[in-house]
């Protein structure tokens, strides 16, 4: 095997730092063509990954762009490229290493793909962009090494996907292209492989020591937690009491909207005056810079945040992380423990603060899983065809294209191994003519066969629609939040236009940790003041909610199954116990239901443990069947464990409601018309080229001329049922957010062993069902019902008589 | 019934659930901003090729508003088509259903500012009609009277009980009527929007469509 240069192990002595074995490791494997590097924050990944390149570069001559480093953040980018700086200079490198990402200026861009750097850092949007253009065999012409980072993240999304696909367009236009992927600890590193090699080259994975395990425990508070929500504000003062005892803390929070009343909560307590920030992506991007740079130079005492900040930008010397709400997911909290401590060796520090009382359950349950180094997660399937189609039209705006070839092509990305060629085929219909029942665009198609066989875009100008249209990140439709002034005030972040619509001038909401007063809406801006004297609203954002891991609630009904709990605080281990009396606790292969009547209502609890979004689905199948079977549902309300449905009748045998061809039948009709299919088709009808996100940089602006999705989803269920599009928004809506494989699979599981508990009152379990927010109203009618009333009042109170 | 009655210039109308205009005395359906050829004309400049299924279904609805109400008269207030070419591109079977609905009575096709001209489809073709003390015509004039106009896709919103509810609605007030757009893939500008809320004079009313149309002060 070659050597290191000298110039480099020297660099590394004058330093005082020996060469890590894994970095000696990825050295070795720089021929490889492919390797995943599987290390712990702080453990010198970046440098493993582009220590071939350095090396490279420091021994031979090279002309043109050498390595492509590509993550999923672009402050990531940005800062990979001054820590680069570092060393290469003191090397003695005089090599160019630049990042491209969507905030840099034309003009450098411009510059780049007629004179690339040798480094090129950047996203997996700006890479698929740079091979939608004509000349891009140019530009990536010598390439050697693509690095991947936080790979684990890319690879659970679907802008791994598009990346994927752009690495296969890569290594077309350079076969010698070596891959590296850089990944935290994950579950399943060999799908993570698979994923990043060129099918179907092998993929050697190393794995840098570990380090010692992290220091997890569970926050001790004077206080109990309460019995339902997600503020955890009990814990407020044992937080403050931690940041005091600690450098800098990272305090997580599973959604934005916890983490907003937490920070307003823990600044109203915060006597001593600590420097604390609030970190979350709804925040205007110059809030979020100021934040970053304050944390860097150790000026923060704590950060709040959500996943913002889970990815590994290096953030000073955080030596404590705190989680507030149950982690729902072992491997997301091992991944976010990681942050503290950036010292390869040292233990990190963090501490589980449960929300409230089933959290306790959780967040032990999660200990004990992180413990036992037993990750998880879901296997994700194939890649989407969505983002296929889309790479479909990248391919188009490069040039005219071979349809063989392409589909040789991207069969070589991982995510796509399994592609059949009939898919491909359908996709390519879509991105031609539409791919409708009725052929109607035969004039106007997008793509055209030539006569030599090529597709091609029949107007060469859409090339520049489908690059401004580029991407898979789905942006939700926010207002910018500004703080009312005469020339525009400070930009403070943004709100889900439907939180936006909801408000009314003198109504109150959190954001970036202050309380602003609504003042109206002035061109698609939200204007607010500071003048605020109402208790706050609370913002909704868009951002995920996490449903528990399947490994997480198994763990959950393992620990059920105990005599007793010694490893549970005494309050929640009694709350178990009283459950134990007074009914049952729920069982790994059984499904516990409870009947009760509650307050002149009938009540039905189902403990599926499926997670969220399966168990919200599981409540509007369920109460659907109940309506059909003349229940009187009025209403349910879902957690991760169970689902509370309130009627006017009481339900005495399950089995009929239960029935799985039912189920999925009504599956089928629900999700027709259900908010969250036209959500999904949104994104995957905006992925796939059928929805333009924007055409010359305007933003939709509620003028006449656009129309919701929601028309063009009604229409095409109505006329093409079985078009791509809707088979793609069905997939996908079955493994995201209704996530029916679950329903599935615990239905499996339980088999006919269903057990109906007819109480007198409500059970200790479910007790907190009744504060849990989130109630789905049962609809139908409901809608009508409520115009009548609203319209009748309106009229009153106008002095009208109703029509 | 799936409509709301109301009463204009001293005339009774009924504005129908679907977004129609129905005037019984003088048997008289009027439906506006149907933009034909809407899918067809995005396609041919390029853009995404949508479901081409908008004018069938568009049709297909006024077919039924066509064979519940049986009028003498129709009129399609303007931007009846997304624009000249659009109509001319139509399907066989689509021009097909124009002429079945056209038979055995009046047709009126006002020009509106896409469809700016005479097309190749039964019916008369005309700026502006008049009906007893009613103007119809597609884009409101400033300080008319009795009119009754489309081109501004009007909708309106109302909240209840923490529920936003938008729908395409009729404005209504002393001088004017404006009515929703009735075409499948239109979209639609708030009552709210600055141009309907100078438009339209106090007291001024929506009639928002749907299952139930339901009539409430006018959003501004």
């Amino acid at each position: 095997m070659t050597q290191i240069p000298a110039r480099i192990t020297d660099w590394f002595a004058t330093k005082g730092w020996s060469i890590h074995p894994h970095q000696q490791d990825m050295f070795d494997r720089a021929s490889d063509p492919a390797t995943l590097l599987i290390a712990p924050t702080g453990g010198g990944k970046t440098m493993a990954g582009f220590l071939p390149t350095l090396a490279d570069l420091a021994q031979h001559e090279h002309a043109g762009l050498h390595t492509i480093y590509v993550s999923p953040l672009k402050a990531l980018a940005a800062d990979i490229r001054r820590n680069l700086r570092g060393p290469a200079d003191e090397i003695g490198l005089p090599i160019r290493i630049e990042d491209r990402t969507g905030d840099t200026s034309a003009t450098q861009k411009k510059r780049q793909r007629v004179d690339p750097p040798h480094i090129l850092l950047t996203t997996p949007e700006s890479l698929a962009l740079l091979t939608s253009y004509e000349d891009a065999h140019r530009m990536f012409a010598g390439v050697q090494r693509v690095i991947v980072d936080e790979i684990h993240a890319l690879a659970e999304s679907k802008r791994g996907d598009q990346l994927m696909l752009a690495l296969a367009r890569l290594q077309s236009l350079c076969p010698g292209l070596r891959r590296v992927g850089l990944s935290a600890t994950v579950e399943n590193p060999d799908a993570i492989a698979r994923f990043l090699a060129r099918h179907p080259d092998p993929c050697q994975i190393v794995q840098a020591d570990p380090g010692p395990d992290p220091d997890i425990q569970m926050l001790e508070t004077a206080e109990m937690p309460p019995w339902s929500g997600g503020g955890a504000a009990y814990s407020i003062p044992a937080v403050l009491e931690q940041i005091k005892q600690h450098k800098t803390t990272l305090i997580f929070h599973n959604t934005r909207a916890q983490a907003e009343i937490f920070f307003h909560n823990l600044w109203l307590a915060n006597d001593d005056g600590l420097p604390i920030g609030i970190h979350h992506g709804s925040l205007d991007r110059q809030q979020r810079e100021k934040v970053e740079a304050a944390m860097v130079r150790g000026d923060l005492r704590a950060i709040i945040c959500t996943g913002s900040l889970d990815l590994g930008i290096d953030w000073g010397d955080v030596d404590l992380v705190i989680q507030i709400g149950a982690p729902k997911n072992v491997k997301r909290l091992v991944q976010r423990i990681g942050r503290a401590n950036h010292r390869y060796n040292a233990p990190s520090k963090a501490l589980l603060v449960p929300a409230n009382r089933f959290e306790v359950v959780e967040c032990i349950a999660a200990l004990e899983a992180a413990k036992a180094h037993e990750l998880d997660g879901e296997p994700r399937g194939s890649g989407p065809r969505d983002v296929l189609c889309q790479h479909i039209l990248i391919a188009a705006a490069a040039g005219p294209f071979n349809a063989d070839t392409l589909f040789g092509e991207m069969t070589t990305a991982g995510p796509y191994a399994a592609l059949g060629r009939a898919e491909f085929d359908d996709c390519l219909e879509f991105c031609a003519t539409g791919g409708y029942a009725l052929r109607a665009y035969d004039r106007w198609q997008r793509l055209q066969q030539r006569p030599d066989g090529l597709w091609q875009l029949r107007d060469p100008r859409a090339a520049q629609r489908i690059r401004m249209n580029l991407g898979t990140i789905q942006d939700t439709d926010t207002l910018k939040v500004r703080l009312k002034r005469n020339r525009g005030g400070k930009p403070l972040g943004e709100v889900e236009e439907a939180f936006a619509a909801s408000l009314t001038p003198g109504d109150t909401f959190l954001i970036g940790g202050q309380i602003v007063r609504y003042e109206g809406l002035r061109e698609m801006v939200v204007e607010v003041t500071r003048r605020a004297d109402k208790k706050p609203k609370v913002a909704t954002f868009m951002g995920t909610k996490f449903a528990t891991s399947t490994q997480l609630s198994d763990r959950i009904l393992r620990m059920f199954a105990q005599p007793n709990w010694p490893q549970l605080p005494k309050h929640t281990a009694e709350w178990l116990s009283l459950q134990r009396d007074m009914s049952r606790l729920p069982q790994r292969d059984r499904l516990l239901i409870e009947s009760f009547p509650n307050d002149g209502r009938e009540h039905l609890c189902v403990y599926g443990f499926a997670g969220r979004n399966a168990q919200q689905t599981l409540g509007l199948l369920l109460t659907k069947r109940m309506e059909e079977t003349g229940f009187a549902p009025l209403g349910f309300v879902a957690t991760d464990y169970a689902t509370l449905i309130w009627g006017l009748d009481a339900v005495t045998d399950p089995r009929p409601l239960f029935q799985m061809d039912a189920l999925r039948d009504g599956l089928e009709n629900w999700l027709a018309g259900n908010a969250v299919m036209k959500r999904t088709f949104r994104a995957s009808a905006t992925i796939a080229g059928l929805i333009e996100r924007n055409t010359g940089g305007q933003r939709k602006s509620g003028r006449q001329a656009t129309f919701s999705s929601d028309i063009l989803y009604d229409t095409l269920h109505k006329y093409d049922p079985n078009h791509l599009l809707l088979q793609i928004t069905r997939e996908e809506a079955m493994r995201g957010l209704v996530d029916f494989g679950r329903i599935e699979s615990m239905m499996a599981r339980i088999g006919d062993r269903i057990d109906l508990l007819r109480l007198k009152h409500v059970s200790p379990l479910a007790a907190p069902l009744f504060l849990e927010p989130g109630k789905v109203p049962v609809k139908g009618a409901a809608e009508e019902r409520l115009l009548a009333e609203e319209s009748a009042r309106l009229l009153q109170a106008a002095g009208l008589e109703p029509g | 019934m799936n409509e709301v009655t109301f009463s204009f210039v001293g005339q009774n109308l009924s504005a129908l659930g679907s977004g129609a205009l129905w005037w019984p005395d003088q048997s008289l359906l009027c439906v506006s901003d149907l933009h034909l050829g809407k899918s067809e004309r995005i396609a041919r400049r390029s853009g995404p090729t949508l479901p081409p299924y908008d004018s069938r279904e568009t049709l297909t609805r006024l077919a039924v508003d066509i064979t519940r109400t049986n009028p003498g008269t129709v009129i399609c207030l303007g931007d009846s088509f997304d624009d000249l070419d659009a109509s001319a591109a139509l399907d066989f079977s689509e021009k097909q259903d124009i002429t079945a609905l056209q038979a055995g009575r009046r047709w009126i096709w006002i020009e509106g500012n896409h469809d700016p001209g005479p097309i190749d489809l039964g019916g008369a073709h005309l700026v502006e009609y008049e009906v007893g003390p009613l103007t119809f015509r597609h884009i409101a004039h400033p300080g008319a009277q009795a009119e009754v106009s489309g081109h501004y896709h009007p909708k309106a919103q109302l909240r209840a009980r923490g529920r936003s509810i938008t729908r395409p609605a009729f404005l209504i007030d002393q001088a004017r009527l404006i009515l929703p757009a009735y075409g499948t893939y239109t979209g639609g500008l708030h009552s709210s929007d600055h141009a309907l809320s100078t438009l339209m004079n106090d007291p001024a009313m929506a009639i928002l469509t749907g299952p139930q149309p339901r009539i409430i002060p006018m959003p501004r």
